[in-house]
């Protein structure tokens, strides 16, 4: 015994740093899958705060492209008011709304890493909780997987777990949008049924599947679909319609009948078994 | 000894937060991500303990790694750099007697030795990081002129970053 501690002894330097590069594999392991880093990333009011006071300089620079931006966004959203509808019926319809937006900032955002994070300036103060829905002005963003008081963290469709449930516009048909294509404008469309032929522009929209996003939030359009022959499902290339690299409003997505939705499958699961 | 400890110090929190708040955030020609930060552990003493030089670079890792959110990354590839400090100093320096606190900065071994000293170090570290940030080799080649460009990126960055400040530490 005293033999193996003298040895360890005369190797410490070996021995510190396997334990070491042990430990932060061990931490690393915990990032390469979903659920992984959903309970450990490092979301905290004090990062945070470093993020937002050197944001709050940085931001002046994009004002103008921002504005423009908010503009384009406000028109649209004018687009769909009561009063701009003509209005024949007379019947008061009252509808339960269903989905909550929480408008949201970047204070720091990669995408040049294999996994991109998001950080931005509300938190659980503000009702966040981790796996909502995040979009763009111009279409999907990506899920919340971190919460403190005042900041989130965000997975964004820039990172290897990221899948999302989608649907080809023009055809209803279900495919599924992954990132492997390295290039932060770029993303892939897989499960892609074998007589379904894609054109280039074709919409790729949410297909409302999962209890995160709403239905028909644009993901992107398509640039290119390779066929190949001998599989059921192709794949395809599509170009993010959201410009993760300047980005800089975002809006949290609060699925209002979560609860509800989540117990009935929970009761479904529960009587199949 | 205390002008040491402060000097490392003080270049400690300058160098994170270059690094955090604007290196981190930079995109050359659309992927490239200069990484200054290894820059402090490169400057440790010559002379430094060896297990207290992987226990600094472990923190030192730790720290970037909180703040991108990549627990674990930088602290492998820090320490890394750490085990192969001692090896690489012994080898390009061998004939160059370093004081208690003399750092092996460009004004001790020359420009030419840092650069070597640098290049060797900082390859380790962005070999480390980009594969094990990947975790494949499907895309090999294509990490490996990642590593190689960020690598050439860093070392010139930290040259600089050595040139601007050169006057000040003449005067330490």
């Amino acid at each position: 015994m005293r033999n193996l501690f003298a040895l360890l002894w005369k190797n410490q330097f070996l021995v510190l740093f396997l334990l070491l590069l042990g430990v932060s594999l061990f931490l690393l392991s915990r990032s390469y899958s979903y659920h992984g880093s959903l309970a450990y990333n490092t979301t905290s009011d004090l990062s945070g705060g470093a993020f937002s006071t050197y944001s709050n300089i940085t931001d002046y620079l994009s004002l103008k492209a921002e504005n423009d931006l908010l503009a384009e966004e406000n028109a649209t959203l004018r687009n769909v008011l009561l009063s701009s509808f003509l209005q024949t019926d007379t019947q008061y319809v009252y509808r339960d709304s269903l989905y909550r937006y929480i408008p949201t900032k970047i204070v720091s955002n990669t995408v040049t890493k294999r996994n991109n994070f998001i950080l931005v300036n509300k938190g659980a103060k503000h009702g966040i909780e981790k796996e909502m829905g995040v979009i763009s002005p111009r279409g999907i963003v990506g899920v919340v997987v971190g919460v403190s008081d005042n900041y989130s963290t965000i997975m964004s469709m820039l990172h290897q777990n990221m899948r999302i449930s989608a649907r080809i516009k023009n055809s209803g048909q279900l495919v599924n949008v992954i990132w492997d294509e390295l290039d932060y404008l770029y993303g892939t469309v897989i499960d892609i049924p074998s007589h379904i032929q894609l054109k280039i522009g074709d919409s790729i929209i949410t297909s409302g599947n999962s209890l995160i996003f709403p239905e028909g939030i644009m993901i992107g359009e398509i640039q290119s679909h390779q066929i190949d022959g001998n599989k059921n499902l192709s794949k395809a290339t599509l170009r993010y319609n959201t410009d993760f690299n300047s980005v800089r409003h975002l809006y949290i997505i609060e699925n209002l009948m979560k609860t509800e939705q989540d117990s009935l499958i929970n009761k479904l699961s529960t009587s199949n078994e | 000894m205390s002008n040491s400890l402060v000097k490392n110090i003080l270049r400690f929190i300058i160098l994170m937060a270059i690094q955090v708040l604007v290196l981190n955030s930079m995109n050359l020609s659309g992927y490239l991500n200069p990484y200054i930060y290894v820059l402090f552990i490169l400057m440790l003493p010559a002379k430094i303990n060896r297990s207290l030089l992987l226990i600094i670079a472990f923190a030192t890792g730790l720290v970037i790694d909180y703040f991108g959110n990549t627990l674990g990354l930088n602290a492998a590839a820090c320490l890394v750099v750490a085990f192969l400090r001692p090896g690489t100093i012994n080898l390009l320096f061998r004939n160059y007697e370093f004081g208690v606190n003399e750092e092996p900065g460009p004004y001790s071994i020359g420009f030419g030795g840092f650069i070597r000293y640098a290049t060797i170090l900082v390859f380790a570290h962005q070999l480390v990081i980009f594969y094990l940030e990947v975790l494949s080799i499907s895309n090999f080649f294509y990490t490996l002129s990642k590593v190689l460009l960020s690598t050439i990126l860093s070392v010139i960055v930290m040259l600089i970053a050595l040139l601007l400040t050169s006057k000040r530490k003449k005067n330490i």
